[in-house]
C-alpha cells in the first residue's frame, strides 16, 4: 500500500515533522512521514504546554509571531481542538538585578508590538492576590497561551492525514542515501522511499543523519521533568514563570497545577529514558509552594518527561543543510520547539516550495556548528551536568547512514 | 553491615525481618500501616476492643501467631510504621512520613508490598456504597463497622463467601453473593485446587454456610448495573438462566481477586512479564525472590499466594539475601520453603482460573460506563480515540489520549479493565497491549512534604 517515491520525506513525528508535512501536503506535495514510534510521543507530547512570546531569543520573535497566529487559528486550520487557552503570561523577579532582566526582555517584546505590562509589588498584591510577597516585580504579556502538547502533535498529524500525507509509524529508518538529486530512505522493516528532499527533524536523534551529509551539530538529550497535582479549584489563571527558572507552573482548566523542573535532568536517548529525579520533584514543589502558598496542600500526583534536543547556545537548527541540497534540517529545539513548531513547519515549507521563506532563519544555520560553539549562559545553567550530557552512542543502534 | 530494608509489615516481611533478625541483622522495616499485620492481618485499634479471633475464624491461630512474631520482633528491628515509599532511585528510598520527605539508603532492598483488590468495572460502580471485597473487610478488621446493613457481593474470588460470613457474623444481612464464574468452569479447576486442600475446606464450608443462611448464592451471573438515586438501592444481574434478576441492597463489595502492588517494584527496577493466568504483568523473579542484584520481592506483592505464601516466600528472600551475603547455605529450610512457596501459588493459579477474571463482560460493557473513576473517563471515550486516525493500541498511549489512568490512583484501579478494553479493541493479548508504567509519587503527596523553600 505505501507509496514508493514521494516529493518530500520527513524523518520524525513530533510537533515540527507533523506540522511540516501539513503545510508541504496543503500545497499538494506528496509528503511520507516516518516516525521510529508513534506521533508526539517525546517532547513533543511531553513538554510543558507553553507558548509564550515574553522573554525569547531576540532574533526568534519573527518566527515566533508568525508561529503564534498559526496557534491562535489552530482548530481553523487543524479541524480539532488542542485545548488551546489564552491565559497570559506572568514573569516574576524576586529582586532587582532579575527585575532589571525582566525589563530588559520586555523592551525586546514591545520592539516587536507584543503589549508588556509591568507590574510592581502593589499591583501585583492587587491583581495576582495568590502571589506571596517574595515577587517583587513581574511583567504581563496577555497574548501568551498554553495548549496540551499530548493532543497537539497527533491532530496535526491526523490533519496532515487528510491532506493526503503517508505516515508511517513505528517506523525508524536505519539508512539514508543520495540518489541522484533526492534520497533513498530505509527503514528497519527493509520498505524503502525515495523522495526529493529530505527533511530531518529527528529531535535529539537528528544529529545521526546531519552526520551522514558531513555535518554536524553538538546536539545533546535532556528532558525537562515535569510534574502535576490533582485538580484543585481554579487558583491562578496565567501560566506563571520566575526569571530565577525555579517555578514555572500552570493551572488547566480542570484545576491540575502543572510544573516543570530545573534545571532540566540529561537523558539517554539511546535508552529512549528521561529519567524524573525525585529531588526535582521536590524542589519544583518547594519553589511553587513558596510563590503560590494556597497551593501547599496540593498533592503531586504524577510526574513525567520525554527526550528534547540541546545546544549549547540554547537556539535550534532550523534551514538548508550546509552541505547538501535538497536536505533541510530542523531540530535541537532547546525546550522552547513548542511554541514555534507551526511556524517552523510553515518556513520549511516554503524553504523547500519556494527556495525562500519570508522569515529570517540566518541564525539557525547548522553551519554555525562548522566552529566551534559559543556556549549560552542559559545553557551552563539550566541543566545538571553540562558536561556529560552528550549524546551517548552505542554501535548497534546507530543507524548505518552516508553518501551512496 | 550492610543496611537491609524490607518494605512491608505482612506475613511475608515480618517472616524475612524474623529471619534476618535470628542471624544478627537489624533490618529497617517501613510500612504505610498505623500497625503491623499487612492488609489479611491487619489489627483493629485497641479501642475498638474487636473481637478478632470470631473475625479470623479458622485463620485466628496463624492471625495471633504473626502478631506474636512480630512483638518479638519489636526491639531488634527498626520499625517504621505511617511510613510511605514514594518514590525509588537507585539505592536510595524516597519516604515520607509525617507529612516531610526524608531519604534512606538501602544496601539490600526487599520488597513486600502485598496486593490490592482487582476492580472490573459496571455500570454505577461509582455510586456510594460501593466497596471493594477488601475494603468491605478493612471497614470491619480496621474500623469494626460494616458497609452497610443489606450488602450485595459481587465478583469472582472465594472470598465472596468469606466476607459474607464475616458480615452475617457481625449483623449484617447479605443481599446475594453472586459469582460472575459458572460452575463448569470451577469444576475444571478442581484438581489444581487440591494442592491446597484446607483452603478448598474453607471455601465449601463458605458454601455450605451460605446456603444454610438462605443467602441467595449464584454462579455465571452478568452483573448488569449497581442502581440507585446518589447511594446504591439495588444490584441488577442476568443469573445463568438468562433471567434479569435485582436485589435490593444498601452496598456492594465487589471482588475480583488481588493484584500485586507492584509500583516500587517497577520503580526499583525489576522487570515485567505477562502472566496469562492472572492476566497481568508480574515482576520476574527467580524462585527465591531475587529480582535483580540488591532486590528481593515476596509475598502477594511479587505474586498472589495468600498469606501462608507470603509468610514462606519472606523467609525464603531472606534466606536469599542471607546466601548472598555469604552466609553458609540452609539448603534443606530453602527446599523445604521453595517447594511451599510453588505450591501455594500453583493453587492461586488455579484459583484464578475457577474465579476467573471476567474478561468476556469487561470488554462487552456498554460505552457509557465509567472506566476511569479519577478522571471520569468512559470506556467509550477509550474506544473513541483507539478507533480513529492514529488512534493508540497501547495502554500508555491511551491514557496520554484520554487521561485514563491519569488521576490520583495512577491507574491502581482501572489498570488491569483498561488493559482489557484495549486488548479487545487492538485485537492484541495482554503482552501486545502493554503495562501502565509505575512512577513516582506512587501515592499523591503534598507540595508542603518537600519543606520550605528557602529565598
Amino acid at each position: 500500500m505505501s507509496r514508493a517515491s514521494a516529493d518530500v520525506a520527513i524523518i520524525g513525528g513530533g510537533l515540527i515533522g507533523v506540522w511540516t508535512a501539513f503545510f508541504l501536503a496543503r500545497r499538494g506535495q506528496s509528503v511520507t512521514l516516518f516516525e521510529k514510534g508513534v506521533v508526539g510521543a517525546q517532547s513533543s507530547g511531553t513538554n510543558f504546554g507553553n507558548l509564550r512570546l515574553q522573554g525569547r531569543f531576540p532574533g526568534q520573535y519573527p518566527l515566533s509571531l508568525r508561529s503564534h497566529a498559526l496557534w491562535e487559528d489552530f482548530e481553523g486550520l487543524i479541524g480539532e481542538g488542542c485545548e488551546l487557552a489564552q491565559t497570559g503570561h506572568l514573569y516574576c523577579a524576586f529582586d532587582a538585578d532579575e527585575a532589571a532582566r525582566l525589563e530588559a526582555y520586555a523592551q525586546v517584546s514591545e520592539s516587536h508590538g507584543l503589549a508588556i505590562e509591568r507590574l510592581a509589588p502593589h499591583d501585583l498584591r492587587r491583581r495576582f492576590p495568590w502571589l506571596s510577597d517574595r515577587a517583587i516585580a513581574a511583567t504581563f504579556c496577555a497574548r501568551d497561551a498554553t495548549a496540551n502538547p499530548r493532543l497537539a502533535t497527533p491532530a496535526v498529524a491526523r490533519a496532515a492525514l487528510r491532506q493526503g500525507v503517508e505516515i508511517r509509524e513505528n517506523a525508524p529508518v536505519t539508512a539514508v542515501t543520495r540518489q541522484g538529486d533526492g534520497f533513498r530512505i530505509t527503514t528497519a522493516d527493509g520498505r524503502g522511499l525515495s523522495c526529493a528532499a529530505l527533511v530531518n527533524a529527528a529531535g535529539a536523534w537528528a544529529v545521526h543523519m546531519a552526520e551522514c551529509f558531513g555535518e554536524t551539530a553538538p546536539v545533546f538529550a535532556a528532558g525537562p521533568p515535569q510534574f502535576v497535582t490533582e485538580p484543585m479549584p481554579m487558583v491562578f489563571a496565567p501560566s506563571l514563570q520566575t526569571i530565577d527558572g525555579s517555578v514555572i507552573a500552570r493551572q488547566t482548566e480542570r484545576g491540575n497545577v502543572i510544573l516543570a523542573g530545573y534545571p532540566r535532568t540529561a537523558a539517554d536517548a539511546v535508552a529512549n529514558r528521561a529519567p524524573v529525579p525525585p529531588a526535582k520533584t521536590l524542589a519544583a514543589m518547594r519553589a511553587l509552594a513558596g510563590l503560590v502558598p494556597a497551593l501547599a496542600q496540593a498533592h503531586v500526583i504524577r510526574v513525567w518527561s520525554g527526550i528534547e534536543g540541546y545546544l549549547p547556545d540554547m537556539i535550534p537548527v532550523i534551514g538548508r543543510s550546509d552541505t547538501t541540497p535538497g536536505l533541510f534540517h530542523a531540530f535541537g529545539f532547546c525546550g522552547h520547539g513548542f511554541q514555534i513548531g507551526p511556524g517552523v513547519g510553515l518556513c520549511l515549507s516554503e524553504l523547500i516550495m519556494d527556495g525562500a521563506t519570508p522569515t529570517p532563519l540566518e541564525a539557525f544555520s547548522i553551519a554555525r556548528f562548522r566552529t566551534p560553539a559559543a556556549v549560552s549562559e542559559k545553557f551552563l545553567k539550566e541543566f545538571d551536568r553540562p558536561g556529560d550530557t552528550a549524546i551517548k552512542r552505542s554501535p548497534e543502534t546507530v543507524p548505518t547512514i552516508g553518501h551512496g | 553491615m550492610s543496611s537491609i530494608v524490607i518494605v512491608g509489615a505482612g506475613p511475608a516481611g515480618i517472616a524475612a525481618a524474623e529471619l534476618l533478625c535470628s542471624h544478627g541483622h537489624r533490618p529497617i522495616m517501613i510500612d504505610e500501616g498505623e500497625r503491623a499485620g499487612g492488609q489479611g492481618y491487619r489489627r483493629p485499634s485497641p479501642d475498638l476492643d474487636l473481637d478478632m479471633h470470631r473475625l479470623m475464624g479458622s485463620e485466628a491461630s496463624r492471625y495471633e501467631a504473626l502478631h506474636r512474631c512480630f512483638a518479638a520482633l519489636a526491639e531488634h528491628i527498626d520499625y517504621r510504621p505511617r511510613t510511605l515509599v514514594w518514590a525509588i532511585e537507585g539505592s536510595t528510598l524516597h519516604l515520607l512520613h509525617e507529612g516531610r520527605a526524608e531519604t534512606i539508603e538501602a544496601d539490600i532492598l526487599l520488597l513486600a508490598t502485598g496486593a490490592m483488590d482487582r476492580v472490573a468495572p459496571l455500570p454505577g460502580w461509582t455510586l456510594p456504597g460501593v466497596f471493594t471485597l477488601g475494603g468491605a473487610q478493612v471497614a470491619l478488621k480496621d474500623q469494626g463497622c460494616l458497609i452497610g446493613r443489606r450488602v450485595a457481593f459481587l465478583g469472582s474470588s472465594p472470598l465472596l463467601l468469606l466476607a459474607a460470613k464475616q458480615y452475617r457474623q457481625m449483623g449484617g444481612t447479605v443481599a446475594v453473593i453472586a459469582d460472575t464464574t459458572g460452575l463448569a468452569a470451577k469444576a475444571t479447576a478442581l484438581p489444581g485446587l487440591l494442592a491446597s486442600p484446607r483452603t478448598l475446606l474453607r471455601g465449601l464450608g463458605g458454601m455450605a454456610g451460605a446456603l444454610r443462611a438462605g443467602t441467595p448464592l449464584l454462579h455465571g451471573v452478568t452483573p448488569l448495573a449497581i442502581e440507585g438515586d446518589g447511594h446504591v438501592q439495588s444490584l441488577l444481574l442476568r443469573d445463568a438462566a438468562g433471567r434479569e434478576r435485582r436485589f435490593p441492597c444498601d452496598a456492594v463489595a465487589l471482588g475480583y481477586g488481588l493484584k500485586p502492588e507492584t509500583q516500587l517494584a517497577d520503580l526499583a527496577g525489576a522487570r515485567f512479564a505477562y502472566d496469562e493466568a492472572f492476566r497481568l504483568f508480574l515482576p520476574e523473579t527467580d524462585a527465591f525472590g531475587r529480582a535483580r542484584p540488591g532486590l528481593y520481592l515476596a509475598g502477594d506483592g511479587a505474586s498472589i499466594g495468600g498469606a501462608d505464601a507470603a509468610e514462606a516466600s519472606g523467609a525464603l528472600a531472606a534466606h536469599a539475601i542471607l546466601a548472598d551475603l555469604g552466609a553458609p547455605p540452609a539448603a534443606a529450610a530453602v527446599r523445604t520453603l521453595t517447594r511451599r512457596v510453588a505450591r501455594l501459588r500453583g493453587f492461586q493459579r488455579s484459583l484464578a482460573r475457577a474465579f476467573a477474571w471476567p474478561v468476556a463482560q469487561i470488554r462487552a460493557l456498554p460505552d457509557d460506563t465509567v472506566l476511569c473513576r479519577c478522571e471520569s473517563v468512559t470506556i467509550g471515550a477509550v474506544r473513541t480515540a483507539m478507533a480513529q486516525a492514529l488512534g493508540p493500541v497501547e495502554v500508555n498511549r491511551v491514557k496520554a489520549m484520554t487521561r485514563c489512568g491519569m488521576g490520583r490512583c495512577q491507574g491502581r484501579v482501572c489498570g488491569p479493565a483498561l488493559q482489557e478494553i484495549v486488548a479487545g479493541a487492538s485485537g492484541q493479548d495482554g503482552t501486545g497491549a502493554g503495562r501502565l508504567r509505575g512512577q513516582a509519587p506512587v501515592k499523591p503527596i503534598a507540595l508542603s512534604a518537600a519543606g520550605e523553600s528557602t529565598p
